[in-house]
């Protein structure tokens, strides 16, 4: 390019640039165009669909109190339970698997991958599909649920973990080592005190999302709220599925200003 | 060396003494670990015959059979319509929302209404939604549409606003000063500043529309979830193998072409 060109037009991105960008919107636009021409949505159920929802809402309202001391309660304990020890049992997994992909703690490349590897296939799989292979192990119930949440968990949590482990201040290790201490001893006294605060933030947040997503485990049999979920609703009594609607969103809710309270309170 | 191990009598304090907030915290963990195993009737026989029964649940598993491709197929291609229809709808009715909830552009009478909106969709799982999205339009693949637009909504909207909010507000300023519309103001003051941000939550999002496309059918909101479920109802563990392997392919491949989109842009 001469300068005199450029001095005539100017333009915010090279050839190659415009070239790339107009090639994803050429992909998406087409990708677009295919899944609307080819999927198969029937229209007319697409008009009918307010009056269905008002159809809906009507049979759902007043809000059916009387179930809930009788099965919605229960079955909401259950399901933080199930949330609890499945965030508690993902820790005993997601550690090892966090320490083995820092690259700060572990030197090797190939363990790093092997680590990788796990954390990567644990967030491939949704926690409905982890429960149903576990009903296939444990029989249904609250442990294939606990399971499904503690294997789809270590993920998240081993990510991000080994994320934080390996942005610590490497000032203070190399100050531990100096004075000869121990493997154990650099790891609870050099990393774990800069490390702490985003593992208690990770933790957290990974039991808040796993209160939501215990709430539905029961759907396809893993014990919980959502058993007595889908039992209302095969049963269509939609007053008392709407009552365990409105009691999933307040303990969805709480669960949240809890973690908010406790992460203010802690870091 | 003898001189300076005198000096260190046993009786020196650990300097590192275990606080006793850490010690309450693992007392309550353990209080609850035994509370909560004996009102949920867990034990640990359960959970090693569990694990016994796992090599004949992998060995009913591979080989996987992938003879039914052509249901296979056509599972895959309805979630990937899902993942793309909703992705689209669901972009572009947050980047509405997201302006409409930033408190920097907006006065919070319009804000504080669709912030709301913005956490309700959040608050519900998908399949929640998807559960009454199968009542309401049937079932099929508009429910997971309709499910996984509201799941966008609730998740980028609310990134798409955090953005916006955290803008420099010269430019603004300096486009305002021109006497430029409101809508001017979005395209050339807000826009450029966002847009490369706005390109990774998209992208993220379709990401993740992916992979709840592939779920949502278990509740019969189309797409191969449903495939999926009645392949274990049915106890066809070999299928099942082979529907994983295609959902973890298919969500690999994303995941390394929207790192391509982001590179691009």
């Amino acid at each position: 390019m001469t300068t005199q060109m450029i001095d005539e037009q100017w333009q915010r991105f090279t050839f190659s640039e415009r070239l790339a960008r107009f090639a994803v919107y050429l992909c998406l636009v087409s990708a677009i165009v295919w899944s609307w021409q080819t999927v198969e949505v029937i229209p007319e159920f697409l008009y009918d669909a307010p009056s269905q929802f008002m159809d809906m809402f009507e049979r759902m309202v007043p809000l059916d109190y009387t179930s809930y001391p009788i099965s919605i309660h229960g079955a909401m304990i259950e399901t933080l339970h199930i949330a609890t020890l499945g965030t508690l049992f993902t820790l005993v997994l997601a550690i090892p698997l966090a320490l083995l992909n820092a690259p700060n703690i572990t030197p090797s490349k190939t363990l790093n991958w092997i680590a990788q590897f796990f954390l990567v296939s644990s967030r491939s799989v949704n926690s409905l599909v982890w429960a149903l292979l576990f009903i296939a192990l444990f029989g249904p119930g609250v442990l294939a649920g606990i399971m499904a949440i503690a294997i789809r968990s270590i993920g998240f949590v081993g990510k991000l973990l080994a994320e934080a482990i390996a942005e610590v201040n490497m000032g203070t290790i190399e100050a531990l080592r100096a004075t000869g201490a121990s493997w154990g001893s650099i790891l609870v006294k050099g990393y774990w005190p800069q490390v702490m605060p985003a593992f208690y933030s990770i933790v957290l947040f990974r039991w808040d999302i796993n209160v939501r997503e215990s709430a539905v485990l029961g759907l396809v049999g893993a014990g919980g709220i959502g058993v007595v979920l889908n039992d209302a609703q095969n049963l269509f009594e939609w007053q008392k599925v709407s009552m365990i609607l409105v009691s999933i969103f307040v303990v969805v809710i709480v669960a949240e200003a809890v973690v908010i309270q406790i992460r203010n309170r802690l870091i | 060396m003898a001189g300076l191990t005198q000096g260190l009598p046993s009786k020196t304090e650990n300097p590192f003494k275990s606080s006793w907030t850490s010690r309450a915290i693992i007392a309550v963990i353990v209080a609850y670990l035994i509370y909560s195993f004996s009102t949920l009737g867990l034990t640990f026989e359960r959970l090693l015959i569990g694990f016994g029964e796992s090599d004949r649940l992998l060995s009913r598993m591979f080989p996987p059979d992938f003879s039914r491709s052509g249901l296979l197929l056509s599972g895959i291609a309805e979630s990937l319509q899902i993942a793309i229809i909703s992705s689209f709808f669901g972009i572009v009715i947050s980047l509405f929302l997201g302006l409409l909830a930033a408190r920097n552009l907006m006065p919070s009478i319009v804000s504080i209404p669709v912030r709301g909106f913005i956490a309700l969709c959040r608050s519900f799982h998908p399949v929640i939604i998807a559960i009454l999205f199968v009542k309401a339009v049937g079932f099929g693949a508009l429910a997971g549409i309709l499910t996984l637009v509201f799941a966008s909504i609730g998740f980028i909207a609310k990134l798409f606003a955090e953005a916006i909010e955290e803008i420099s507000f010269k430019q603004v300023e300096a486009i305002r000063a021109t006497g430029a519309s409101f809508v001017s103001v979005i395209v050339y003051a807000v826009m450029p500043q966002v847009f490369t941000r706005f390109i990774g939550f998209a992208s993220y999002q379709l990401d993740s529309n992916l992979r709840n496309s592939t779920m949502v059918g278990i509740v019969g909101a189309g797409g191969i979830g449903g495939t999926l479920f009645s392949a274990f109802q049915r106890f066809d563990y070999d299928f099942v193998a082979a529907i994983l392997m295609t959902i973890i392919a298919l969500i690999l491949v994303g995941e390394f072409l929207s790192n391509i989109v982001r590179r691009v842009f």
